[in-house]
């Protein structure tokens, strides 16, 4: 790893100050980003800690019954504080990565880094979310542009993440088992007024929105709804852990896993 | 440099440390804490779980500046003063719980901190909770075994295989 100067700012503000220094990069929990500097995949001047900001810790539910997360909260607080708010939520947190990963890994670092594998891309986009950054408020619609690339700009900062509660929602992982990554996982949320299915693992694309499905599950909320349904396995990751077609074969798999977990 | 201070194993210490410093190589070579084991550096073998204010993280995949000020506790740590195992340890010994030992430091600080949390796990829960724990020479049976003992349960029909 190349040497940086670390910097631990206690406000948002100060950050964004640290961040506009040349070769500056935000650091969450580092369970992605160190291994990368280790490999020397990157050689920022300074690293910006954003764990000592009281303001991005915790979970709290809205007066509009939004859970918001703030940006350094780790996924083991968030297994364990959203548990009664949104459990789907909590319970996709639970999965990341193994205990010690939880305790270290950020959910503003996993959004913001959008691996094409990770998790929480799939809560965010499937619960209509919204990424809350120092500047402004990002539809999570128009957050994701694709594997590893976001709309944020250089040194912005998400310091929360906002989830309108379904009614029902469930997250069904196929586990990678070597890198406790999702081969394909799907987010299912049944809401008032329409259904939303988020996909991970699956596509050249990163998550992704299956909106034949959510038009199929929009009329009829059960299993076999999606019956008919197939992905197209061109776009999708083929690897020596799964082909493009087996990978397209999970997305459907999966899905279904999620709608009946909501039942 | 930067100084960095923090209390580990219930000491006071400081070093001075670069940016890019791991907790890992803070403990082992500024303090010659060489217990905690560095495996694949990698974050994936959990060989080097340490607790940083109880809670058990991976210090290969650390900044030590970024434990600056925390409550750090090591495998050193986790035997009484006059060498006198903890239950945990002394379990581990009993049901052969290792064979190399490479991966024991990490196995005994994740099981410390599962036990904490989950006073009596169920065997189910112990094998979940060290998903990220890895033992090279595969001897998890006797690892689940220790670790379930040392909560004080029945060990007799577990892992038997």
């Amino acid at each position: 790893m190349y040497n940086f100067e670390f910097e631990k700012p206690s406000t948002i503000a100060d950050a964004v100050a640290a961040l506009g220094g040349e070769d500056a990069q935000a650091l969450g929990g580092g369970q992605t980003l160190i291994p990368t500097l280790k490999q020397r995949l990157a050689a920022p001047s300074a690293l910006v800690s954003l764990g000592g900001i009281p303001e991005m810790q915790g979970v709290c539910v809205e007066d509009d019954g939004a859970v918001s997360v703030g940006g350094a909260t780790s996924h083991a607080v968030v297994a364990r504080e959203a548990a009664g708010a949104y459990p789907a939520l909590a319970a996709l947190a639970g999965q990341i990565g193994d205990p010690a990963v939880r305790n270290r890994g950020t959910i503003g670092g996993s959004v913001a880094n959008n691996d094409p594998a990770a998790c929480y891309p799939a809560a965010v986009l499937g619960s209509g979310g919204t990424i809350v950054t120092n500047a402004r408020q990002i539809a999570a619609d128009d957050f994701f542009e694709g594997m590893f690339t976001t709309t944020l700009d250089e040194g912005e900062i998400i310091t929360s993440v906002r989830f309108p509660v379904p009614q029902a929602a469930s997250y069904q992982k196929f586990l990678q088992p070597a890198s406790r990554f999702a081969l394909v996982g799907a987010y299912v949320a049944r809401f008032a007024d329409g259904v939303r299915v988020a996909i991970t693992g699956a596509s050249e694309d990163g998550v992704f929105r299956w909106s034949e499905a959510e038009a199929a599950l929009g009329k009829e909320f059960r299993p076999d709804a999606l019956m008919d349904l197939r992905i197209n396995p061109m776009n999708m990751i083929g690897d020596l852990h799964g082909s493009k077609e087996y990978r397209a074969h999970l997305v459907s798999v999966m899905t279904k896993r999620a709608v009946e977990a909501c039942m | 440099m930067t100084q960095v201070s923090m209390t580990v194993n219930g000491q006071a210490v400081s070093g001075d440390v670069e940016g890019r410093t791991l907790l890992s190589s803070f403990l082992r070579e500024h303090l010659s804490l060489t217990g905690t084991h560095v495996g694949c550096d990698t974050a994936q073998c959990g060989a080097c779980v340490v607790h940083v204010n109880g809670e058990a993280v991976k210090s290969c995949n650390m900044l030590a500046l970024e434990a600056d000020g925390a409550d750090v506790g090591t495998i050193e740590g986790q035997a009484a003063e006059d060498g006198t195992l903890n239950v945990i340890q002394q379990a581990f010994q009993d049901h052969h719980g290792l064979q190399c030992g490479f991966c024991t430091p990490g196995m005994v600080m994740s099981a410390a901190a599962l036990l904490k949390e989950n006073p009596r796990p169920t065997e189910g829960e112990v094998r979940k909770y060290l998903e990220g724990n890895l033992c090279r020479c595969t001897g998890y049976h006797n690892i689940v075994k220790a670790i379930m003992a040392a909560s004080g349960q029945d060990v007799s029909n577990i892992a038997a295989e």
